[in-house]
């Protein structure tokens, strides 16, 4: 079980530094997406019974973050009518080297934290904190606000693996509680993006720090 | 006696057998394409009609016009001839003989660069440009995956590093390891070998002004430079120390055509990429190898 588990985290810390490294939004909105549905997969894995309302709440993870969310921002990205590229604040290299530095620093970290000792062999911590530290690079270095979205989604997907360390004492229903709280987010800004195009014709974040009353 | 019959057939075999590797990728490019394509033997007919020719100097370029690819040929082969052949093993193997390998391929590298800028174009001083910037990103990938070979075996020499397999990272170090084999022979995602585009063209620019004998020196020393990292590949990932020497053997032909094929269908199926992003690929392989390092370090560990 520790295993598959480590090995999907593995993969979601392989899809944070692919997102890091991509330069095209619509292959920014697919990462974020796959890693959605790799971690809609996890509660099934660590939960051996299948019980009803773990099932409902791994396939609405898997249904919302892999399709609904991503399908707003796709959205919002043709109403907005905007170019594809990238234009980072904080280029892919660096980026790239910083996520990998983070990666491992939380690797490291991970193995210092007074854990519970079924903790101790999974990677769940290392990849919660990875997957926060590749949020918060995406949402300080790229200046598009769907980019931005993505490196939300990244973020909130850390959160999601630290809430899977307490599965077994916290609700699923507190998970849902988020998962509509984040679909919700993720409307409101498609909205909002479509009214930052027209108010300034471009999505740059960097313009909202010159607005005046 | 033996050892010097030995020598002469293992150089042999890597003077042979390395101008198929070209001309294996252009038949599966071909395929791919629907095309019929070149002979597979195409370079060996490339290499006797060169060898035949004249040579063209430039009035302005030194010794070195000429002394560049046969220093860059020599090194190459040497470093070729210190990497084990799977069963048939090495015919020259002492403490840190891999350091070695990287010094004379890193070598041959300058001297093609040398050659390139001796004949004072400027075309080809860019080109020599960018192949000595993208080898500081390869070199980098190289030498941790060399790292985590000998941190595996605890060994630095390369017979021993590469009879067993790279343990648990040993995906992402055959993934780095590729690209690493894509970017150093200058195959498609970082350069196109077939393109006549002075501005593209990374490692063909160098050679342009080279002709006869010298031109066929750096054919054969690019052919041989993909069929070393092809080799090195293959046994840095797969345990060929655990297997019988025939499948041993077998196992390592099979590898290295596998490894051909996949070449010659990355470069059908993709496009170069813009010279913007070839700095994260290549930092891409190094992190793929740096990660692969680690696995291995804490995998001896624990």
């Amino acid at each position: 079980m520790n295993g598959l588990l480590n090995l999907l985290i593995g993969l979601a810390m392989g899809l944070n530094l692919v997102a890091l490294g991509t330069s095209r939004l619509p292959s920014l909105i697919r990462v974020a997406a796959l890693q959605g549905v790799v971690l809609g997969i996890m509660p099934l894995v660590i939960e051996q019974e299948f019980r009803g309302l773990l099932l409902v709440v791994a396939a609405a993870t898997m249904a919302m973050k892999g399709l609904v969310i991503p399908a707003l921002l796709r959205r919002a990205m043709r109403t907005a009518n905007i170019d594809r590229d990238l234009y980072p604040l904080i280029g892919f290299v660096p980026s790239l080297l910083l996520g990998a530095a983070g990666m491992m620093g939380a690797v490291v970290l991970a193995r210092r934290l007074p854990l519970l000792p079924e903790h101790h062999e999974s990677l769940l911590v290392a990849g919660a904190m990875a997957s926060v530290f590749t949020g918060l690079l995406l949402l300080i270095g790229r200046s598009k606000a769907i980019s931005q979205v993505c490196g939300y989604l990244i973020l909130e997907n850390g959160i999601y693996l630290f809430g899977l360390l307490l599965i077994h004492s916290v609700p699923l229903l507190v998970e849902g509680g988020i998962l509509l709280d984040l679909t919700v987010a993720v409307f409101v800004i498609g909205i909002i993006v479509d009214r930052i195009q027209r108010a300034f014709d471009t999505l740059d974040t960097r313009k909202l720090t010159v607005l005046r009353e | 006696m033996t050892m010097i019959l030995e020598f002469v057939i293992r150089l042999a075999v890597w003077l042979l057998l390395a101008p198929l590797l070209p001309g294996i990728i252009n038949k599966v490019k071909a395929g791919v394409a629907g095309r019929r394509g070149p002979p597979v033997l195409q370079l060996y007919y490339d290499l006797a009609r060169l060898w035949q020719k004249g040579v063209v100097l430039s009035t302005l370029a030194s010794p070195g016009f000429i002394a560049g690819p046969a220093v860059s040929w020599v090194a190459v082969l040497a470093a070729a001839m210190l990497l084990p052949l799977g069963p048939l093993g090495t015919s020259l193997s002492f403490r840190g003989d891999v350091i070695l390998m990287i010094y004379l391929l890193a070598l041959g590298r300058f001297c093609t660069a040398w050659a390139a800028l001796e004949t004072g174009s400027a075309f080809e001083g860019m080109g020599a440009a960018r192949e000595v910037s993208y080898a500081v990103l390869s070199e980098a990938a190289v030498i941790t995956a060399v790292l985590t070979l000998s941190l595996q075996s605890g060994s630095v020499s390369l017979s021993a590093m590469l009879s067993p397999s790279a343990g648990t990272g040993a995906v992402l170090l055959a993934v780095g390891l590729f690209t690493v084999l894509l970017a150093e022979n200058c195959r498609v995602p970082f350069d196109d070998p077939n393109t006549h585009l002075e501005l593209t063209m990374i490692h063909e620019v160098m050679v342009l002004d080279h002709s006869g004998p010298p031109l066929a020196a750096v054919l054969h020393g690019a052919s041989v430079k993909l069929l070393l990292f092809s080799v090195l590949l293959v046994q840095a990932v797969l345990p060929l120390g655990k297997l019988s020497a025939t499948a041993a053997g077998g196992v390592l032909i099979a590898g290295v055509l596998l490894v051909t094929v996949a070449v010659g269908l990355v470069e059908s199926l993709m496009a170069r990429a813009a010279f913007r992003r070839v700095p994260l690929l290549l930092t891409t392989a190094f992190l793929l190898c740096v990660f692969a390092l680690l696995i291995a370090w804490k995998g001896g560990a624990a």
